[in-house]
């Protein structure tokens, strides 16, 4: 680990240096923010733990906890939510059996996020599976997408 | 006679969702298999291309032989084959997949100038662009015109902010310009936050040259060094294609040191947003490049005066800088000719929701909202009746059907109640709950509010209560008049254009729509169907069949009966899913 937070550590002051920036690079090396990580950050550039989780609080991309292996996103934009996205997410939820309020199975193998919009309007409604982009979902389609994951 | 045959595949995010790597795959082996170069004796080559707007038809594939364009639809790669046989050996298209006059339709009351060559060119090459003019502009800039000549012309175009707020950006440049110091710089802002726009993006997709020559030609304008592209991360596609165009343009001596070999230097950056909608303003953009929270704060000073690092800063959007080469090439005038009074040149708008043609549109500024749904959209879905037009996502409005014949530019929509915004149209039917869509934007905007002005931290989560509690069956007698205040309180009290606006859905809906606010508030009733505590299902004894099929997809268990004996629903235990109002094949369920 340390190896790697070095190597954040150098690029971040061979550019502008900012905060963004370092958990920006957490974020792509580990999936999440460990918190360790932070700290460490934290000590190595004299900036209090609380400057980096205030921005890391404000952006949705980050996140505290570790996710799953497989990131399932659906999109909540206003197009695919009058297509019916909500329907999505209540099917995923019930199938992949992730209680309300938490966002990853117990197992750690789904995650299940919202984001605002990913601009694919017209294909809507949408849903990523893993970075890739499918249009038109249905809940059906769905959970056939989920079950060749399992 | 054109000695190749051209093959372009739709690869923007939706060409590619749709199977359009797989498409483009299929061709290149589909060809080299048959050897068919040798057999037509003619170069067959196979370029991806941008978005061309039509996005529920993808796949989409041009077939241009001996000067001849076809364009196929809804392709997979299972139909190549036929394709390249019948087509490009046999010289006889395939007409049965072949794009009909809706498709035309489509496009015929479109203008297209910024988005005149997505589609056409492959935004992975910058050959591809310079084909087509591209950094004409530029090169006549730097060797004719003065930084004072280029914002004249910019000025005389009347070319306005396309992000929303409509600023006029040859008097943006002026500003930036006349500020005294060595260090200025210019921000293209793509972070496109608006649910339900997405010409940002497919502009950065189809054509990311013309956005760079943009900045270019401003920052020679203004005189900045050093710019940024402020993009979502969202938007994986369009940063890489974005990266590989700023390869190629400083390989090209485009951009660098020294530009074209004149005594002007400028560099590209890519800062990464980190999803957070209010950086879409201005100073909060600022504030999250230097790696802050993005939190805006009081403008005067505005960036023009105190921006990036505290210098001189202009900040485009990402639709406006696209104009630029296309109005230095053609000249003010040549823009200008498009559009109303105040509002000129074309605007780009992401036409979804319940309208069958969606898809990307590019139209002349005064064009009637009638023109876009029922001539380039095609009329709603199903032929269900329309309701509303939402503009401006967020920060705008709903339009009811009565007032379709509006002119759709800056000034006309303002007085309505809504905005042209960044440019997402979206189009509802019957089927939906405008009390519903009020909600929908409030839980959008107090989720994105940052936090720093009470106004709308507290206020947006107050309007949100009040409307859930609204859609839940739960409103109060007075709940108008109280969202109807505090509105207003908010708009008053909050500093940047996301608190300010964000009350409009409500506003809007409230205006237009009150009747359904009040079914929702005293009969307890949502007229359109859709909010699930105000429903009930009922089977309709004399349609049901006694199929079970209603029964298996109940997750409740709350559907009894025999089989081949009409079945009922257990008000009791129904949890209001509507999967038996889906399932039902003979109608037999009542949704109300």
């Amino acid at each position: 680990m340390e190896e790697k937070l070095n190597t954040i550590l150098e690029e971040y002051h061979q550019q502008e240096g900012n905060l963004v920036f370092i958990l920006q690079c957490l974020e792509k090396d580990f999936g999440y923010l460990p918190e360790d990580a932070i700290y460490w950050f934290s000590e190595q550039l004299d900036i209090p733990p609380a400057k980096f989780f205030g921005v890391a609080t404000f952006y949705a991309q980050f996140h505290l906890k570790p996710r799953g292996e497989n990131i399932i996103t659906t999109c909540c934009g206003t197009a695919c939510h009058v297509k019916g996205s909500e329907r999505l997410i209540n099917s995923l939820m019930k199938e992949l059996q992730i209680p309300s309020g938490e966002d990853t199975t117990e197992d750690g193998k789904f995650t299940v996020e919202r984001v605002n919009c990913v601009g694919a309007c017209s294909i809507a409604p949408v849903v990523i599976i893993n970075e890739k982009v499918y249009g038109k979902m249905t809940p059906d389609k769905l959970i056939k997408e989920l079950k060749r994951l399992k | 006679m054109q000695k190749e045959v051209v093959i372009k595949i739709c690869m923007g995010t939706g060409g590619i969702a749709a199977g359009g790597k797989e498409v483009m795959q299929a061709f290149i082996e589909e060809l080299k298999q048959q050897g068919i170069d040798a057999t037509v004796e003619k170069h067959c080559s196979v370029h991806q291309v941008g978005c061309r707007g039509f996005c529920a038809r993808d796949v989409l594939v041009d077939v241009i032989m001996n000067g001849e364009k076809t364009t196929y639809q809804f392709i997979k790669p299972d139909m190549v084959p036929r394709i390249v046989e019948e087509h490009i050996v046999g010289g006889v298209v395939v007409d049965e997949w072949a794009v009909k006059e809706d498709y035309h339709a489509f496009h015929e009351k479109q203008v297209k100038v910024v988005l005149a060559d997505c589609g056409e060119i492959d935004p992975e090459s910058i050959d591809s662009y310079i084909e087509r003019g591209g950094y004409e502009a530029l090169k006549r800039v730097l060797s004719e015109m003065s930084p004072e000549e280029v914002i004249k012309v910019i000025k005389d175009s009347g070319l306005r902010g396309r992000g929303g707020a409509g600023f006029p950006t040859g008097l943006k440049w002026e500003f930036a310009r006349q500020k005294n110091s060595d260090t200025k710089y210019i921000i293209c802002n793509a972070d496109e936050g608006d649910p339900g726009a997405f010409m940002d993006r497919s502009i950065i997709e189809g054509n990311p040259h013309s956005v760079i020559e943009g900045m270019v030609i401003g920052a020679y304008a203004i005189g900045a060094k050093t710019g940024y592209v402020y993009i979502r991360a969202e938007y994986p596609l369009a940063v890489e294609r974005l990266k590989i165009a700023l390869a190629q343009a400083k390989e090209k001596k485009f951009l660098g040191e020294n530009i074209l070999g004149k005594d002007f230097s400028f560099e590209i950056k890519i800062k990464l947003g980190a999803g957070a909608f209010v950086c879409g303003e201005e100073t909060a953009l600022i504030a999250s490049i230097e790696g802050r929270r993005g939190m805006p704060r009081a403008k005067p000073p505005f960036p023009v005066e105190k921006g990036l690092w505290g210098k001189p800063t202009v900040i485009n959007n990402v639709e406006t800088l696209a104009n630029v080469p296309y109005i230095i090439r053609n000249g003010a005038s040549w823009f200008a000719q498009y559009g109303t009074e105040k509002s000129k040149g074309t605007k780009v708008f992401a036409l979804t929701g319940k309208v069958k043609n969606t898809g990307l549109i590019e139209v002349p500024m005064g064009i009637s909202l009638r023109e876009i749904i029922y001539d380039i959209g095609g009329g709603i879905e199903g032929d269900r009746r329309l309701k509303a037009v939402q503009t401006g996502g967020p920060s705008g409005g709903c339009i009811p059907e009565s007032m379709i014949d509006i002119s759709v530019d800056y000034e006309s929509l303002q007085k309505v109640g809504s905005i042209v915004g960044s440019g997402g149209m979206v189009v509802m039917d019957e089927t939906d709950c405008m009390v519903n869509i009020a909600r929908y934007f409030l839980e959008f905007t107090q989720t994105e509010s940052c936090g720093k002005c009470v106004p709308c931290r507290i206020g947006t989560k107050r309007l949100l209560e009040i409307l859930t509690r609204i859609t839940d069956g739960r409103g109060r007698p007075g709940d108008i008049d109280l969202l109807l205040i505090l509105s207003e309180d908010i708009k008053a009290g909050s500093l940047c254009g996301l608190g300010q606006t964000a009350p409009n859905p409500v506003l809007s809906t409230i205006k237009y729509f009150r009747d359904e606010y009040e079914a929702h508030i005293h009969d307890k009733r949502c007229p359109a169907g859709v909010c699930k505590n105000l429903l009930t299902y009922t089977i309709l004894e004399e349609f049901c069949k006694g199929c079970t099929m209603c029964a298996r997809v109940c997750p409740a268990g709350a559907i009894v009966g025999e089989k081949k004996k009409p079945h009922r629903i257990v008000q009791e235990i129904c949890i209001k899913c509507g999967a038996c109002f889906e399932t039902c094949k003979f109608k037999a369920i009542r949704k109300g």
